[in-house]
This record gives C-alpha cells, structure tokens and sequence, in this order.
C-alpha cells in the first residue's frame, strides 16, 4: 500500500514536488492536520506556527514556479527545541514567526534567541520549512523522553510506551507524519535509539561533521546533530544539507563533504562488516537480538562478508560516558544563573539566588548529572574518575579504530529492547541508563553511526546500527540503504499513519 | 565502593550553587551512591601506558582573524533579562555595605 502524503518519503514527495503532482502548501497542511489530530496527545512539539509555516509553504511555491529546484525546497521539517531559533529582531522585540527555545526545561521558558543555530541556517537556506520545535529530554539528557519539563512524549507505535529519547519529540513527529524530517542532537545514543523505538532512521555523523553553534551544550566532546528520516536516502540529502566545517564551531573540522546520496550505490558485495560479539549484551530482549540476527543473514545473503570482531572494552563504555558528560554538562550548565536569560528565583543576595534558581529551574535528572560532574571533577577525585574516564575513552576508541582497519563497517543493535512503557524505568537511572549501552561508545569514539528499521518485535520496532569509520558517513549510508532496500521493512508506519 | 554521605551531597550541592530540599539530598545521596558503584569498575582498568582523550578530534588552537567585529546591539543583549536596569542587567545584592 502506497503511505498517504504526510508519511511518505522526502525524496517521494519531491519527486511529486517537481511533477507538479503536489505543492509545498499540500505537504505542509498534510503535516499541521497532523499536528491537530495527534499532536497535543503525543505531545511532540513544544512550539509551532501554521500560520508562519503556511506562508514559507505560499513562498516555496512561488519559487518553484520561477524555477528554483533546490532538493529540499517546501519540505517542512522539525527542531528540537535544543537548536536556537531566531526569535528577536535587531531592537530586541520578538520577531513575528520566531520560536521560543526551552531545551525542554523550565530554567529556560520563555527564552527567545537573538541569533539562529547553524542548523536553521542551513536548512533555511536550502529552503525547507520550519513547522516547530519538538520535545526533549531536559538539555538532551534521557533516553525516553520522561525527562522533559514539559511532559512526556507518546510513541506513535503505542501511546502507553516512550518514543525513546532524549530526541523523542523528533523521532515521534516523524514516524508520525508530523514532519517530513526532524533534527535532533546526539550525546549518547539521542538520535539512534529513538529511531529505533519509532522505527524512523537516525544518522549521528562523525564527531566535527555538523556545526555545534546555536546547539545548546549538554556535553561538547560527544555531542553531535543529525537528521530523523523515514529512509536512508532522505537522511543522505538532509545529513548533505547540514555538513560542512562552520567557524565558528572551533570543533567542526575543515574537510570537504562527499555528495552523500550518490555514495548510494545500492552494492555491498565485497563489503566486510564487522559484528562485535560484545553488543549482544546480557538483558537484550530476545526478539531485538533475533530481528538483529536476521538482519545480518540478509546482509550475507547481499555478498557481504559478515565478520565476527571483539571490541572488549565496550562493557566500559556506561562507566566512562558517565563520568565524562556529566562532567562536561556541570561545566555546561554553569550558565544558568539567572542573570542574563532565563528565569529568575528572585533571592535577594546574589549567592543565594543562583543557587535557589537553578534548584527551582532544573529538573531532577539535570540535577543528578549536575551533582555527578561535579563530584567527579572536585578536588581529589578529578584523577580518579575524570582522567580515568578519558584514559579508558582511549582505549575504547583505540579498539574501535583496530577492528575499523580490519572491516569496513561494524553491525550491531542500536537498542537492547524496544519502545518500554512510560515510568516503566522512571525511578531507576542505572536502568534507564542501560538502554545506551549500544550507541553511547560510538560518541566515546567520534565515529558515525545510523540507525535503521530491521523489523518488529512484539508489534514495535527494532533498529540495526550501522556504526563506520570517522568521516566515512558514506559507507555507513550506503549499507544501511542497501540493507532498507532488500529488508522490506521501508514501508512500516505506526497505526497512526495513513488516514 | 562509593559511600555518599550527606555531608558530601551538601558539599558537592553548594560547590555547583544548585539548591536541594532535604528530600533531594535524601534520594541524591542513595542515587548517587548507586551510580558511582557502577562507575567505580573502572578502576579494574590497567591504564598504566594510556594518555587520556579529552577530544576524538586532533585540532589545536582553532584561532580566529583578531578582526574587530560589531557586538550584539545592547537592546538585544538584555531582550532575556529577568532583571533588567537600562541599560544595565540588574542583580541582587553582591556586597553588604561593611562586609
């Protein structure tokens, strides 16, 4: 069954785009009657604007019109609420069409950004249409959405279940139809494991790949942007989009970024992809590990070498990862006085009020990775846990650049469960920490990693991580194209989809 | 193994400036407790030959033009200001008279 409009592919709907078979004004309605169904329910977004996002949608058409054929022109899309938007004018009032930007927390409502993030430049420049900010963990920091100031998000899949997280806002509107593509950031696993607990592709690409600048830090050596898709080929053309060195990122590198779509090829014979036995961790639900199996078979069966490889240090990866981001994140989070933006507790002695601020002001999973940061870099346990933590970060990425020189890509599952209930792991923070085993040594590393849709299990879906070498997002695109091409798992939508 | 005590859980609270209720310290000592014990496995680590990774990526010193550039207007500046006292940011009291 071909998917009605609003959940069809980017790359299908600009096919139509370019036919004159629709118009931006069609897709982006398709997108708000969305919205106004679903999306108080789901509570995907934070911040939207039809009337703002109707008349981007008029401007697309009219240029179209005259011509202009760029690749992601009309195409609504989504932020999470974690990139600024331009929000002020050059007097300081607010700009009529600007959004709010709140990192789902309530330290920052109301905040209203003088500038725009890189990635609203870009994708402003290639003419996509902002529809809204979606909803996130507090400051990126959870794995199921729970942790926002502003409610949970629902997993279209089920709505007794989290869409994953922090990116949940994201991952839910695009399986939704809410957006044709969405952003989020990924510190730990906070675009792939959304993905694949909404079955939706999320690419993470190499550490340095996407400018940083208007991302509100949780932790700067981990944290990356990237693009929830609804294939493979959608997340090439939007991961193109926002590429490239900015300087004003001083951690975006200055390498030139291949034309990722025609790294496509649609051929992975001769391949060697490496499956490390260390990711089929105890725990892992048997239904994620049989659909992860199978997944490897058709990989095979493509003519693909499938390898078995050892990365022994990745049972390190949680202790290291959470020594080293909250660490950054307390150092991070030191901005939040209440002097300069955001709210203020109004305690009459400077002291008192930042402390009294930011204990009104941040959630209780912010204050944890705060109080962890700050144990771990106070005097006399900064060597014991901070350097260990980065010593071991070297060991985890030597492996990984061991076994990389050996195979060309690496397997693995993104998750070791699907979509769980909401508090389901609320009140337990080891638990809820688990559920990154898989992703978060991949940001230990640098390196790229995507996920895609390898089947469902129990009725939600399960995701295959394709993790590569630095800067070869081509190859981790062109496997996971490949494997979405044969698997036959393209055209899964949620029961919300298609009416 | 990682014993958290009140003590530490105020001392850490006040070096971040981040106000807890007595029920917070209560649950952040146990919790806190909890994760470093699953962090304090590190410690098996033979790192006696390894440098530690503070970033994945090799720059150094990533410099800009030392070219004048013109600021963020004042307006747009203090647009975020809980406090504001054109064209100042007002904060509470930093210094008592006679302190």
């Amino acid at each position: 069954m071909t998917p009605v409009l609003a959940d069809r592919t980017i790359t299908e709907v600009a096919a139509l785009l370019r036919a004159g078979e629709t118009s931006s004004r069609e897709l982006t309605d398709a997108c708000l009657a969305r919205i106004e169904r679903d999306g108080e329910r789901l509570n995907t977004f934070l911040s939207t604007d039809a009337d703002a996002a109707r008349r981007a949608a008029n401007e697309a058409d009219a240029a179209r019109t005259r011509g202009d054929d760029r690749p992601l022109l009309g195409i609504p899309y989504a932020l999470k609420d974690i990139f600024v938007t331009r929000a002020l004018d050059r007097d300081g009032r607010p700009l009529a069409g600007g959004f709010p930007t709140t990192a789902g927390s309530r330290i920052l409502e109301g905040y209203r950004s003088p500038y725009p993030s890189a990635a609203q430049e870009r994708l402003e420049a290639a003419g996509a249409i902002l529809i809204g900010k979606t909803n996130c963990d507090e400051f990126a920091m959870g794995s199921s959405n729970e942790n926002s100031a502003y409610g949970p998000v629902r997993n279209p899949w089920d709505e007794t279940t989290v869409p994953g997280g922090s990116s949940g806002g994201s991952s839910a509107a695009v399986a939704g139809g809410q957006a044709f593509f969405a952003l989020g950031t990924d510190t730990g696993g906070s675009i792939r494991q959304p993905a694949s607990l909404t079955g939706t592709v999320g690419i993470k690409p190499t550490y340095g790949r996407v400018s940083r600048y208007g991302m509100i830090a949780f932790a700067s050596s981990l944290d990356q942007a990237g693009p929830f898709t609804r294939s493979v080929r959608d997340a090439a053309l939007v991961l193109g989009a926002i590429s490239g060195h900015d300087p004003r990122d001083s951690t975006s590198v200055d390498r030139p970024v291949p034309d990722l779509a025609a790294a496509l090829t649609g051929e992975v014979k001769g391949l060697r992809l490496g499956v490390p036995r260390e990711y089929f961790v105890a725990g892992m639900e048997p239904g994620v590990e049989a659909s992860v199996r199978a997944a490897l078979d058709v990989m095979r069966d493509l003519g693909a070498e499938i390898v078995d490889v050892s990365l022994p240090s990745t049972d390190r990866g949680l202790a290291t990862y959470y020594i080293i981001a909250p660490a950054e994140a307390s150092a991070n989070l030191a901005r939040y006085d209440g002097v300069r933006y955001g709210v203020s507790a109004g305690a009459d002695e400077l002291w008192e009020n930042y402390a009294r601020t930011r204990g009104a002001g941040f959630g209780p999973e912010v204050k944890r990775r705060i109080m962890l940061g700050t144990y771990a870099l106070s005097a006399g346990y900064y060597d014991a846990y901070y350097v260990k933590a980065q010593q071991v970060r070297t060991l985890i990425k030597d492996e990984f650049d061991a076994v990389l020189s050996t195979v060309d890509a690496i397997l693995a599952p993104t998750s070791p469960n699907v979509a769980f209930k909401i508090g389901a792991k609320a009140d337990d923070p080891l638990a809820m920490y688990l559920n990154d085993a898989c992703t978060l040594p991949v940001n230990i590393a640098g390196l790229p990693g995507i996920s895609v849709p390898c089947g469902l299990s129990g009725g939600l879906p399960v995701g295959l991580q394709v993790i590569g070498r630095a800067f070869d997002e081509a190859t981790v695109l062109r496997v996971a194209d490949v494997y979405e091409r044969a698997a036959g798992f393209a055209d899964l939508r949620p029961p919300t989809a298609n009416a | 193994m990682a014993s958290i005590t009140r003590d530490d859980v105020e001392h850490v609270a006040h070096l971040a400036r981040l106000h807890l209720t007595d029920d917070e310290i209560d649950r952040m000592q146990t919790q806190l407790s909890n994760i470093l014990e699953a962090i304090e496995t590190l410690r098996d680590v033979d790192t006696s030959h390894v440098g530690p990774t503070a970033s994945v990526i090799q720059l150094e010193n990533v410099m800009r033009e030392d070219v004048a550039t013109r600021p963020m207007p004042r307006d747009v500046t203090l647009a975020n200001a809980p406090l504001r006292d054109d064209p100042f940011l007002r904060v509470p009291t930093v210094l008592e008279e006679g302190r």
